[in-house]
């Protein structure tokens, strides 16, 4: 019990000196701009549930919508000339330049490691996994006596290759059940927008869809998901703003399953993962989704490619919580990189399996590992 | 997850006691700690490279103190270089003499944007201010409801195109920019804050569109905000932005995680604009002025005292806090207000989580898993105590404490064990009350904060780990901020 007390001596002490600080604060004249006069009766958001409601799946009223009606809204004229599918070779021209330095060196020399270092570091690949990667890299050039930069750079590249091989990639879909597919991620990475996009590519692809407004605390989440649904073709169940995103999300499940719907695509609320109630939410929210007659077949991972090192810690706490199966990388037809994903995969085994590339639907793709290093790489 | 600065350094400088002068290769060795701490934070490359630059320059050679440890001593040198290339002060906000002031807010999507219009309007208006926002977000999907619905929340009006034109995506935001600002001038407003979309940096189209409203609104003030999780890439967004806008300053957001915000320190630098707000949760007043102090505390991994007191603050009554200091500095602190205390604490939250905020805490003390059953044992004992022996714990003999102990179902020496401990505390605390007094405030606190723990030459609290290399010292000086 010796610990506790000083442990509590200590607290209490902060607190004191927290109470003198304020106090001492409170004496000393500080010009008006600098400290805003507290507002203790600011009107403060909806408070998120600090628990999870006891009662599981209690139908909420949950408007099920017809099927929207004739796209009304009309595609934002998208300038897409070639009607291609964006390549990662093209979107990420920009990072190649960052590896051009080199690329002419003939010989191997200390400066020729540090770029190597610099390079991968600054597509946030992060130290350790760059360091791992270039000592197994110089291992290999004493071995194989790789003597050019070239070589080396092909190395590193097969090297990278390798690390992000995994057998299946795909998203799963098991036939005749009604499949939910679950996306987590903090706030901001584009949940809501992924499960737009890829909403209308599952229904183009012969699947009946239906989309569950899992988001019940950012204000008007479900309306931008609403507005996908309608351009995807896809049903939107949705209940009340500050409702349990649990009930709604199984409702959706129960709504699909009478109609015959073969997947769900289930929205939450970003969130960081250091919260821990609303981590136990998304618990909550997995375990619901998985109950007959859904199916939890894909825990999806959205991570905005700009995301640094702080990536890593969410993938693992997303992954500790939910069972995540994959991560979709948003944002890369950006200046970022995206090289997180690699220290991801490699330490946590979540592969990427799909890349968001620009505005449109279309821009959603699968991701290929080869092409992804080879983009990165390429000259 | 990541290990502290000082944690790393412990090893290096254990070799290196008795020193009293830096060599270069021993500088070397802990500058290279400091690069990997500070890619780790997402400190952008280049910038990391000036820093240790200007760190080894500070470091190499320099004196030390030897009362003080060496590590201690190139962690303040970090913390300080740290601080400056933060920005040192807080920013100032001043008015346009010919109101509305114009705010224009951009970033890329996802930073924050809409939220933290909303969050900066609800401070304006606790400034006493009359803002109005502006929903020039006519591209995402519902972005204009909601900021409606924020604003409704904050209760300031929201200017924006017509629904019917909101849901073609075809409104032109900088008309809608103009008519607001027409708008707030015959409605007296005196702030007009304008959401724009999100966009890529390098969307030539989407940035000459962010210019244009730029050129139309003239704003005083431009805002970019940046997501605080943002890696390496953080620096080409802010580069890209401030040649397209002029940025006058950033808004750090999503700070309430468990990321570094090296970003911040990046953009600073390449920007040289001041990171002006920092938003700490979800709630709309959860947002204020950045504090330079804090964050550098961060990056390095040491803890957070200052959010600490923050929540102290929070969970405290003012008046009691005061009375508590009082009898503290007095040395008067009785176990009736160690138990009010405890209360205190215990509406902070989590112990667990509140010793990581501490710095300066051992890392064995660190990660103590802190069950906080045994603090209902301590209140038992105590509750099982007269409010005269509770004043004055002198009182207490061998028949009072069997008392006592029979009371809170406890053994006798485990209350001897708690009142030997609350003797030696309030020993501290009359030591800390004495500095506090004498020194000077600003200097008398920066010795408690560091000393305070586990002080050196006094009596260790028993229970502390004492004697291992660093365990005891004190690790992070702290300045307070802004006074």
């Amino acid at each position: 019990m010796s610990p506790i007390v000083v442990l509590l001596a200590v607290l209490a002490i902060a607190l004191v000196a927290g109470g003198l600080f304020y106090v001492s604060t409170q004496r000393r004249s500080r010009g008006p701009e600098l400290e805003p006069p507290s507002t203790k009766g600011g009107v403060l958001a909806p408070p998120r549930p600090t628990e999870a409601p006891p009662t599981e799946a209690p139908p909420v009223e949950a408007e099920v919508e017809a099927p929207p009606a004739p796209v009304e809204v009309e595609e934002p004229p998208v300038v897409v000339a070639p009607p291609v599918k964006p390549s990662f070779r093209e979107r990420l021209a920009k990072a190649r330049a960052t590896f051009a330095g080199f690329l002419g060196r003939s010989k191997i020399d200390e400066e020729t490691w540090d770029e190597l270092e610099e390079a991968l570091i600054r597509a946030d690949l992060g130290v350790g996994p760059a360091t791992a990667l270039l000592d197994e890299l110089r291992a290999q050039v004493k071995a194989r006596e790789l003597e050019t930069g070239d070589e080396l750079v092909e190395a590193l590249k097969a090297e990278m290759k390798l690390r992000l091989q995994v057998e299946d990639r795909s998203l799963h879909l098991d036939e005749g059940r009604t499949n939910v597919w679950l996306f987590v991620g903090v706030n901001g990475v584009g949940k809501t927008t992924t499960i737009g996009k890829l909403g209308k590519r599952q229904v183009a692809a012969g699947h009946q869809v239906v989309m569950a407004a899992g988001d019940t605390f950012r204000a008007a989440a479900a309306e931008q998901l609403e507005t996908w649904a309608g351009r995807a073709g896809a049903d939107i169940v949705r209940g009340a703003e500050g409702g349990d995103p649990s009930a709604i999300i199984f409702d959706a499940v129960e709504s699909a399953a009478a109609k015959g719907a073969d997947l769900v695509l289930a929205d939450t609320a970003g969130r960081l993962h250091t919260k821990t109630n609303l981590m136990e939410e998304l618990r909550k929210v997995r375990r619901v989704a998985d109950r007959d007659p859904g199916h939890v077949t894909e825990v999806l991972l959205v991570l905005d490619a700009t995301t640094g090192q702080n990536g890593l810690v969410q993938a693992r706490q997303f992954t500790e919580a939910t069972e995540v199966t994959g991560v979709v990388l948003t944002k890369l037809d950006g200046s970022a990189k995206g090289g997180i994903v690699f220290a991801i995969q490699t330490e946590l085994g979540i592969p990427v399996k799909l890349v968001g590339l620009g505005e449109t639907a279309d821009d959603l793709v699968d991701f290929d590992p080869d092409e992804f290093v080879d983009a990165l790489f390429s000259a | 997850m990541f290990e502290s600065l000082s944690d790393r350094f412990d090893g290096i400088f254990k070799k290196l006691r008795g020193k009293g002068r830096l060599s270069e290769a021993d500088v070397d060795e802990v500058l290279r700690e400091i690069r990997l701490a500070l890619l780790e934070a997402d400190v952008n490359f280049t910038v990391v490279r000036g820093l240790v630059a200007r760190i080894r320059e500070r470091a190499v050679g320099a004196d030390l103190h030897a009362a003080l440890d060496p590590a201690q001593q190139v962690v303040d040198i970090v913390h300080q270089e740290l601080i400056a290339t933060l920005g040192g002060e807080t920013i100032r906000i001043t008015y346009a003499p010919k109101p509305p002031t114009v705010v224009l807010m951009a970033g890329l999507q996802g930073s924050g944007k809409t939220t933290n219009s909303a969050k900066l309007a609800r401070w304006f208006k606790a400034q006493g201010r009359n803002p109005m926002l502006v929903g020039a977000d006519l591209q995402r999907p519902a972005a204009v409801a909601q900021l409606r619905t924020l604003a409704k929340q904050v209760d300031v009006p929201v200017y924006s195109a017509p629904d019917d034109v909101v849901a073609s995506g075809q409104g032109d935001p900088v008309q809608v920019a103009l008519g607001c600002i027409a708008e707030a001038k015959r409605l007296g407003r005196d702030i007009v804050i304008v959401d724009t979309a999100g966009r890529l940096a390098i969307d030539a189209e989407l940035m000459e569109q962010v210019r244009q409203i730029s050129e139309a609104t003239n704003p005083d003030y431009t805002f970019l905000v940046v997501d605080a999780m943002t890696g390496q890439d953080a620096v080409t967004v802010a580069e890209n932005f401030h040649q397209t806008l002029e940025l006058d300053g950033v808004i750090l957001t999503k700070l309430d995680g468990d990321a570094r915000g090296g970003a911040a320190l990046s953009v600073k630098e390449v920007v040289g604009k001041p990171i002006a707000f920092a938003s700490t949760g979800e709630k709309l007043d959860e947002f204020d002025l950045f504090h330079p102090d804090r964050l550098a505390g961060r990056i390095l991994g040491m803890g957070d005292i200052l959010t600490l007191i923050d929540k102290a603050k929070e969970a405290f009554d003012e008046q009691q806090a005061e009375e508590a200091a009082n009898r503290m500095l007095e040395g008067q602190f009785t176990l009736e207000d160690f138990l009010e205390q405890m209360a205190q604490v215990k509406k902070m939250g989590n112990l667990g989580n509140l010793m990581k905020l501490m710095p300066g805490m051992p890392k064995e003390l660190r990660n103590t898993e802190i069950d906080d059953r045994e603090l209902a044992r301590i209140e038992g004992i105590i509750h099982s105590m007269t409010l005269a022996e509770r004043r004055d714990p002198k009182m207490i003999d061998g028949s009072r404490r069997l008392r006592i102990a029979n009371g809170s179902g406890v053994t006798t020496s485990e209350v001897n064990a708690l009142l030997k401990q609350f003797g030696e505390m309030q020993k501290m605390m009359k030591g800390l009350g004495g500095g506090l007094l004498g020194g000077g405030r600003k200097k008398g606190k920066k010795k408690q904060k560091g000393g305070r723990v586990t002080p050196k030459g006094g009596p260790a609290p028993a229970g502390l780990p004492q004697g291992g290399p660093g365990a005891g010292s004190p690790k992070t000086p702290f300045r307070l901020p802004g006074i």
